[in-house]
């Protein structure tokens, strides 16, 4: 019986992607946890397997070996369906670029994880009327995404991400396309979800925005170092 | 928040793809629609031509052993001296079950006559019913529209040396002859033609009819079946379908029909991959879409039944459009490509029909395109973005 003392554990992780005649280690050996309520930053240069790390971590990517255990459940023994059912009620995605539905309205975007739940509209309509006021977009939950400036748009995304209240939330250059100023509003936004206990692990380039975090842990060639 | 606001929000913001999603089932029920109608005037077309064209019932009296060759068919026993029905009693026929399928009933007399000293064959008749049979008949002068005038076959005019206009005397009646018929190949050339009653009187009949020639046509219905139903009103008589004509009017039916059939088996086989082709283009080009789908929770179902919704939707208004778009070329185009053809009317019953092939056909058409968005793999299509 494996002892899990963690809310994610990672052990001897790896990932080889055949890219042509060629293997490419995304994921080389790594090993490392994460607490529940934690705010980690993951950090790495471009090509440095941390979005292949994240996707891995969020039981969409299935590594080419080791273990990712969350809340002490082995994530890659489950069927692609169970891992769909853990990632709605466990996870929160910010994808990078914001990834809304085009042709939803602000508040059909933040209403869509809980489209594949069992709550009754009351309720879906109580959490997103509720994460909206949150994210500070209340009289704009009609308009569609293209209408939004760049941070509001990331304001949907959060919104979205956490309208199911998923313990974790997994966010991948989440001010990446944003100026220094609204990337800092975001990163505060972020900040008070992680006092709020939801654990937080943001894969980010910007050395700035490690000051926001509880711990770091980098990344470089496929290698994790704490 | 529900997986279909997902698929009617799609198709509302993108109307134009929608729409060209559609195209492909628009043209293929309305062509079908179309083709259906056109095939259905031209069947009644034909089938008023060939109604038109002769008989297909020949009625006579049962008898034992006799038989006549008439117009070279053999129409079964009848003879000059035997038993003749009661021209009463033919009102009969309209009471049978199909007696709306009765296009022309064309009572006849026959007998021999003395003309110069020649013994001929002498034929009375209803002249509209007898001229409503025998389109083909081609004469010199006018038909006869009193008692008193008679028709000549071509032969007979011939050896008697008669033309319209000359007298001849049948009886003690005399008889104007108002037209000659041009050879026909048939009995008729052989024949002179009066009318019914005075035929009759001549031939001391009155009141009494040697055999009836029967134009009748009965769509969904055999013509056999009504031949039996006139068999059942008349039991002394000897009803004979000519199944050679009935067969000939089927078969040019049925060939239309097969052929319509056919390219409408085609349309819809194009249709159907024009959705698919469509609907693929459609899933790859929202990979990353389904990628966020599946991030957020979203099970391969889910993502299927997005896309099978849609389809649906495109399938029952692509159905509806089609419909109508079908009955309004038919309607213009009708008059053009047949000569006197009349549009049929708006036939709701394949309007039914219509909306459920096309929602059928849409939803087969992306269910591969539904499996392969529901088997993408979240994390390929998340590189995506």
């Amino acid at each position: 019986m494996t002892q899990i003392n963690h809310l994610i554990e990672i052990r001897d992780l790896g990932k080889t992607y055949t890219i042509g005649k060629n293997r490419v280690t995304a994921i080389d050996n790594m090993d490392f946890f994460i607490d529940d309520k934690e705010f980690v930053t993951i950090m790495g240069q471009s090509g440095s397997g941390k979005s292949t790390l994240l996707s891995t971590m969020g039981a969409l990517n299935r590594p080419s070996k080791g273990k990712v255990f969350v809340d002490s459940l082995d994530l890659y023994s489950l069927s692609n369906e169970q891992r769909a059912d853990f990632r709605s009620e466990y996870m929160g995605f910010i994808f990078q670029s914001f990834q809304l539905i085009p042709y939803l309205t602000v508040l059909e975007n933040i209403k869509l994880p809980m489209a594949v739940t069992g709550r009754t509209k009351k309720e879906k309509n109580r959490m997103a009327m509720e994460v909206i006021d949150r994210v500070g977009l209340g009289e704009k939950a009609d308009r569609l995404p293209d209408q939004l400036s760049g941070g509001e748009q990331e304001r949907v995304a959060i919104a979205r991400a956490i309208v199911n209240k998923p313990p974790i939330i997994l966010a991948d250059e989440p001010t990446g396309n944003l100026d220094s100023e609204t990337a800092k509003e975001i990163m505060g936004l972020l900040k008070s979800l992680n006092q709020d206990g939801h654990t937080i692990i943001m894969v980010t380039h910007n050395t700035e925005m490690e000051k926001f975090a509880s711990r770091t842990i980098r990344v470089r060639d496929g290698k994790s170092y704490a | 928040m529900k997986l279909y606001n997902i698929s009617l929000g799609n198709i509302r913001r993108r109307k134009g793809k929608m729409l060209f999603l559609a195209l492909g089932l628009i043209i293929g029920i309305s062509t079908i629609v179309t083709l259906l109608a056109i095939t259905e005037t031209m069947t009644a077309e034909i089938e008023e031509r060939l109604n038109k064209f002769g008989a297909n019932i020949i009625m006579v009296p049962k008898t034992e052993n006799l038989s006549l060759n008439y117009g070279g068919i053999d129409v079964g026993g009848i003879s000059y001296e035997v038993k003749e029905f009661s021209q009463e009693n033919l009102a009969r026929i309209h009471t049978i079950k199909n007696a709306k399928n009765l296009g022309v009933v064309a009572p006849k007399i026959l007998g021999p006559v003395m003309i110069q000293d020649k013994k001929l064959l002498l034929m009375g008749v209803i002249f509209d019913e007898e001229l409503a049979l025998k389109t083909w008949w081609q004469k010199n002068g006018t038909f006869p529209a009193f008692p008193n005038e008679v028709l000549l076959g071509a032969s007979v005019a011939s050896v008697l040396n008669l033309s319209p206009g000359d007298k001849i005397r049948m009886g003690e009646t005399n008889f104007k002859v108002t037209a000659v018929l041009s050879p026909t190949g048939a009995s008729e050339d052989n024949a002179v033609i009066a009318e019914l009653g005075a035929a009759q009187a001549v031939l001391g009949k009155e009141g009494k009819i040697s055999m009836v020639e029967i134009a009748a046509f009965c769509r969904g219905c055999p013509i056999t079946e009504v031949t039996l139903q006139i068999a059942e009103a008349f039991p002394n008589a000897k009803v004979t379908a000519m199944k050679q004509a009935v067969m000939s009017k089927m078969q040019s039916i049925e060939m239309f029909k097969s052929f319509s059939l056919g390219v409408s088996i085609l349309v819809i086989g194009i249709g159907a991959l024009l959705v698919m082709v469509t609907m693929m283009g459609s899933v790859n080009e929202r990979t990353r879409e389904i990628g966020i789908f599946r991030a957020i929770g979203f099970r391969q179902t889910h993502v299927m039944q997005i896309i099978l919704l849609e389809a649906l939707l495109l399938g029952v208004f692509g159905g509806i459009v089609g419909f109508a778009l079908g009955n309004l070329v038919a309607w213009g185009i009708i008059p053009v490509v047949i000569k006197e053809g009349v549009f049929a009317g708006i036939n709701y019953q394949l309007g039914g029909l219509c909306l459920l092939m096309a929602a059928a056909l849409s939803l087969l058409a992306s269910l591969y395109p539904a499996i392969k968005a529901g088997r993408m793999d979240p994390s390929d299509a998340l590189r995506a973005l």
